[in-house]
């Protein structure tokens, strides 16, 4: 997919840089957090963290925040190879690591949502590819959202990993809008998915 | 105050009924004991009363706490020792223990004296440094059975604690389960093994399909099936010899163990006629016939009607549990 874009538009790789970061953030997190939870679950080490006099969502936010420094890790590295390779900006640091906060910790959640929901390795790798791949294309990583028909806009707003790529394009390529906007959506996003991940280990305990 | 209450608990998984409408208590300081074949719903039993599922229906309370509004007060006074050991490979003995101790929020000083112990009573020291996938089966059983000790519970949960062992190391495991007891710990234990049971345990409620069929002490158990005679046969070849040849003979129950063939009967009179003819009819020679004391297994086996082949026979997991 990059290679078509540096073909078409040398230049325009640059503008990529942005997608690339935070699809970085979203297969990194959800990936950790399919194997972490579900292999603690099928060894049953997750059953002795919920044995022990602590809250079920305590257990859940120490997965999804486990998930969010891989997460984090595997986009900064992005953000380095961007930086060298296809001379990408970063204009306003303190907003850049914020918005790799956010986006990992929602993405990390995303995927514990999936990860709970699942017995298996195998299944929720499947699972979250039916997230991850829509997401491609549909959050603005390669194809601008403006670009889309609208009905594929509204369905874009409805996913998280929008809102963390329209954030770096603003911090990384100047684009026009509102930081604070998109950082709140994204904490919002946040809180959401890790309540979904906790009620659905609840559910499953019925 | 009980230890435990359990009140017409059922469990159904989906459509599946594990748990149907059992009723039990078990006092402070009792071992009692859970015995019932795979797929009678022990394990389902013990989930519940740990707070690892909530109940379909029915109350239990753990420790004089609801377990389902309460959950945290149960688990701050309650041991697992789960059927499988469920430590960190990764990690080393030490580590696995300071681990399971943060979780329960035993402080620097007092934890460091308390592993010590630990690893003393349970002969651990030798491998405090070592990771949990070197250690033998045995070492990871009494390693998980000291990471459920770390915060002294009161009620200590046993799911087939000695499956998979080897004799020395289930030996080994019983007599610090034994000690334990002594100590004064509640323990609740679930087991297919019958004559564990009966070395362990005070009181023994015996599981079929969901069902508690009977609680009683080993001795009362043994007690309701002694005015039954048993008869210990021998005969030629008895291991290939098919004990559906003796299905005419009056008897309440008749089977096959290490070797020779156990009849239980009402009138032993009858019975041995009816056995001396069947087997020359089937043209076997009786070598050897003796009258034999009833053991937990009889009463079991009589009490059940469950052979005690069954109790280890797997069954498929989404139905068991």
């Amino acid at each position: 997919m990059a290679l078509s874009f540096s073909l078409r538009n040398p230049q325009g790789l640059r503008d990529l840089a942005p997608g690339l970061i935070a699809m970085a953030a979203l297969f990194g997190t959800t990936s950790m957090e399919a194997i972490v939870i579900t292999f603690e679950k099928r060894v049953g080490a997750f059953e002795r963290l919920q044995l022990a006099p602590i809250s079920l969502m305590s257990i859940l936010v120490g997965k999804i925040l486990g998930g969010t420094v891989f997460g984090l890790i595997i986009s900064i590295v992005m953000s380095l190879l961007t930086t060298v390779f296809l001379g990408a900006n970063i204009y306003n640091l303190l907003e850049f690591i914020l918005i790799l906060i956010l986006t990992s910790i929602a993405h990390s959640a995303l995927g514990a949502v999936v990860a709970v929901s699942v017995k298996e390795v195998f299944e929720a790798q499947t699972l979250s590819n039916y997230f991850r791949f829509p997401m491609i294309f549909l959050c603005g990583v390669f194809l601008p959202l403006e670009k889309m028909p609208i009905t594929l806009r509204y369905l874009a707003r409805l996913l998280p990993l929008t809102y963390s790529v329209e954030a770096l394009q603003i911090t990384m390529l100047n684009a026009s809008g509102s930081i604070g906007l998109h950082l709140m959506v994204l904490a919002g996003f946040c809180i959401l998915l890790t309540y979904l991940s906790s009620a659905i280990f609840i559910r499953n305990l019925e | 105050m009980k230890a435990i209450e359990v009140i017409e608990l059922t469990k159904y998984w989906g459509e599946a009924i594990a748990v149907d409408n059992i009723s039990f208590q078990v006092d402070e300081g009792e071992v009692f004991g859970f015995l019932g074949p795979n797929g009678a719903g022990k394990t389902s039993t013990i989930k519940v009363l740990v707070g690892l599922t909530n109940p379909t229906s029915g109350h239990v309370n753990v420790a004089g706490y609801d377990v389902v509004k309460e959950p945290t007060k149960v688990k701050k006074r309650i041991g697992v020792v789960p059927d499988s050991s469920n430590l960190y490979d990764e990690l080393t003995l030490i580590e696995n223990l300071e681990f399971v101790s943060k979780l329960y929020h035993i402080d620097h000083e007092l934890r460091e004296v308390k592993i010590n112990e630990l690893l003393e009573t349970f002969q651990l020291e030798e491998y405090r440094n070592r990771p949990f996938s070197k250690l033998s089966k045995g070492l990871k059983r009494r390693t998980v059975l000291a990471a459920a000790l770390i915060h002294e519970p009161n009620i200590l949960f046993m799911d087939e604690p000695t499956s998979g062992l080897d004799v020395m190391s289930a030996r080994a495991l019983r007599e610090l389960i034994k000690k334990l007891a002594k100590s004064g710990v509640t323990i609740f234990l679930t087991t297919h093994y019958i004559e564990e049971a009966g070395q362990l345990c005070d009181r023994i409620a015996i599981l079929v399909k969901g069902r508690i069929v009977i609680i009683e002490s080993p001795e009362a158990l043994r007690n309701k099936v002694q005015g039954i005679p048993l008869l210990s046969v021998e005969i030629e070849h008895t291991k290939e010899f098919n004990i559906e040849g003796l299905q005419g003979i009056p008897a309440s129950s008749i089977r096959q163990s290490n070797g020779r063939i156990l009849i239980q009967a009402q009138d032993m009179q009858e019975t041995l006629k009816a056995l001396i003819r069947v087997a020359e009819e089937n043209g076997v020679k009786v070598k050897e016939v003796q009258t034999i004391k009833p053991s937990l297994e009889d009463a079991f086996v009589q009490l059940t009607g469950i052979t005690v082949e069954s109790m280890t026979m797997e069954v498929p997991k989404n139905k068991s549990r």
